[in-house]
């Protein structure tokens, strides 16, 4: 057992965690912040995705030890006082999700891509969700909603 | 996951001195992390060595890149010192995994692990790397031993991997669209002493292609290779690819190598 102390969604959290603890269930155990999914739990799917000091990373592949002292941020970490952020509200708009499962890994990774790259073409889009499945819609209205998300950032 | 005890080393002499039979060395994960989550793998012990100082950082001279074992994928990808001296290489790291695991993994990471479908052994391999351990200094040719093997001894720790600069490089992959590992990639890289040729995912571990290289020597040309044929006897044969495809496959990505050289 080990004390971790992370800043979660912008508020510090001191937790007595056992050493082999992953990040995913950290945070959807003991911070019940179950915005954060896990799908494959074998780091293929992105459904897991969160932020670890501004880069995206699959939360289920990461031990909530090894991450100790940074910042994370999860999908419910990104709204501000109610209101939608730009890529959850271009999801909402491009109907970019059908059963939503994959969603906040999905919208975790497009906000990293827009860090990255601020106007990015439809095969940047495509190349850098690769690690995100999605298994209802066929990508298209989440591309579209990366590309308007692109424009409102 | 089977309980481990976690530490966190800052030097190498720490890192080493925690070493016993039962432990590993956790760098990026991204491979360690889901073997142990499988049961593929335990240890009473996993011992983190990103944090060490020594094995970060990125020294390009007139003759070779030095890049520190705990470096990200996604800083190779997009160093401007590598990207001036040997772009495949920044290629080639652009290409592993998925963004997030390029966020997570690390070069010395994945040559320790020497999966036979990865990516950076070819490098290692084709541009004549020298693996900086806390031991010694190997060169690749003798360090990937065999399939997940290479000469590591129990607790020996790399610290950097240096790669000679070649004349030109470029680094072509067919991945496995799920899982985007190599089902063939090919590393061409002409050196001044000759080409060099390293096919990863092929067989079951990294090797060099002595026919397209010989080719090469003579003509630096995609036709040049046009009447080669690849002995597939002892290439894998999967529900992904057969030998012959495979075969194939390590031609064609030969030819794209050579017409993207730079």
């Amino acid at each position: 057992m080990r004390s971790v102390t992370l800043e979660v969604n912008g508020k510090k959290v001191t937790k007595t965690i056992e050493d082999h603890l992953l990040l995913s269930s950290f945070i959807r155990e003991q911070l019940n912040l179950t915005g954060t999914h896990v799908g494959c739990d074998t780091s293929q799917c992105g459904a897991c995705v969160v932020h670890v000091d501004g880069k995206s990373v699959k939360s289920c592949a990461l031990l909530a030890a090894d991450i100790n002292g940074s910042a994370v941020t999860t999908i419910e970490g990104l709204s501000t006082n109610g209101t939608l952020h730009p890529m959850q509200a271009a999801f909402k708009k491009h109907h970019g999700l059908q059963c939503g499962f994959c969603t906040p890994g999905m919208i975790m990774s497009s906000v990293d891509l827009l860090n990255n790259n601020k106007n990015p073409s439809d095969a940047e889009i495509r190349e850098w969700l690769e690690g995100n499945i999605c298994r209802c819609t066929g990508y298209q209205n989440i591309v579209a909603a990366v590309k308007e998300a692109a424009q409102n950032l | 996951m089977k309980s481990f005890n976690y530490h966190s080393a800052s030097t190498v002499a720490e890192a080493t001195g925690l070493a016993s039979k039962a432990s590993a060395y956790l760098s990026g994960g991204m491979t360690m992390i889901p073997s142990m989550k499988m049961r593929l793998a335990s240890y009473k012990d996993v011992i983190d060595v990103k944090k060490i100082k020594q094995l970060h950082g990125i020294k390009v001279s007139s003759k070779s890149v030095t890049i520190g074992a705990a470096t990200k994928h996604a800083e190779v990808a997009q160093s401007k010192e590598i990207k001036k001296a040997i772009p495949a290489l920044c290629t080639l790291a652009g290409k592993i995994g998925d963004a997030q695991v390029r966020n997570c993994g690390t070069l010395g990471g994945s040559i320790a692990n020497n999966d036979p479908t990865a990516c950076y052994p070819s490098a290692c391999l084709a541009l004549n790397a020298i693996i900086h351990t806390s031991e010694r200094k190997i060169e690749a040719a003798k360090f990937f031993t065999g399939m997940f093997e290479t000469a590591l001894k129990k607790g020996e720790l790399i610290v950097a991997v240096e790669f000679s600069i070649p004349e030109k490089s470029y680094y072509v992959k067919f991945p496995n669209p799920a899982s985007r590992y190599a089902m063939v990639g090919v590393f061409v890289a002409k050196h001044k002493a000759g080409v060099q040729v390293a096919v990863t995912g092929a067989k079951a571990g990294i090797y060099r292609e002595k026919a397209i290289e010989q080719a090469l020597d003579k003509n630096f040309s995609e036709k040049a290779l046009d009447n080669i044929i690849i002995d597939s006897s002892d290439l894998n044969s999967d529900i992904h690819a057969s030998a012959d495809y495979r075969a194939s496959l390590i031609i064609s990505s030969a030819k794209q190598a050579v017409a993207h050289c730079k």
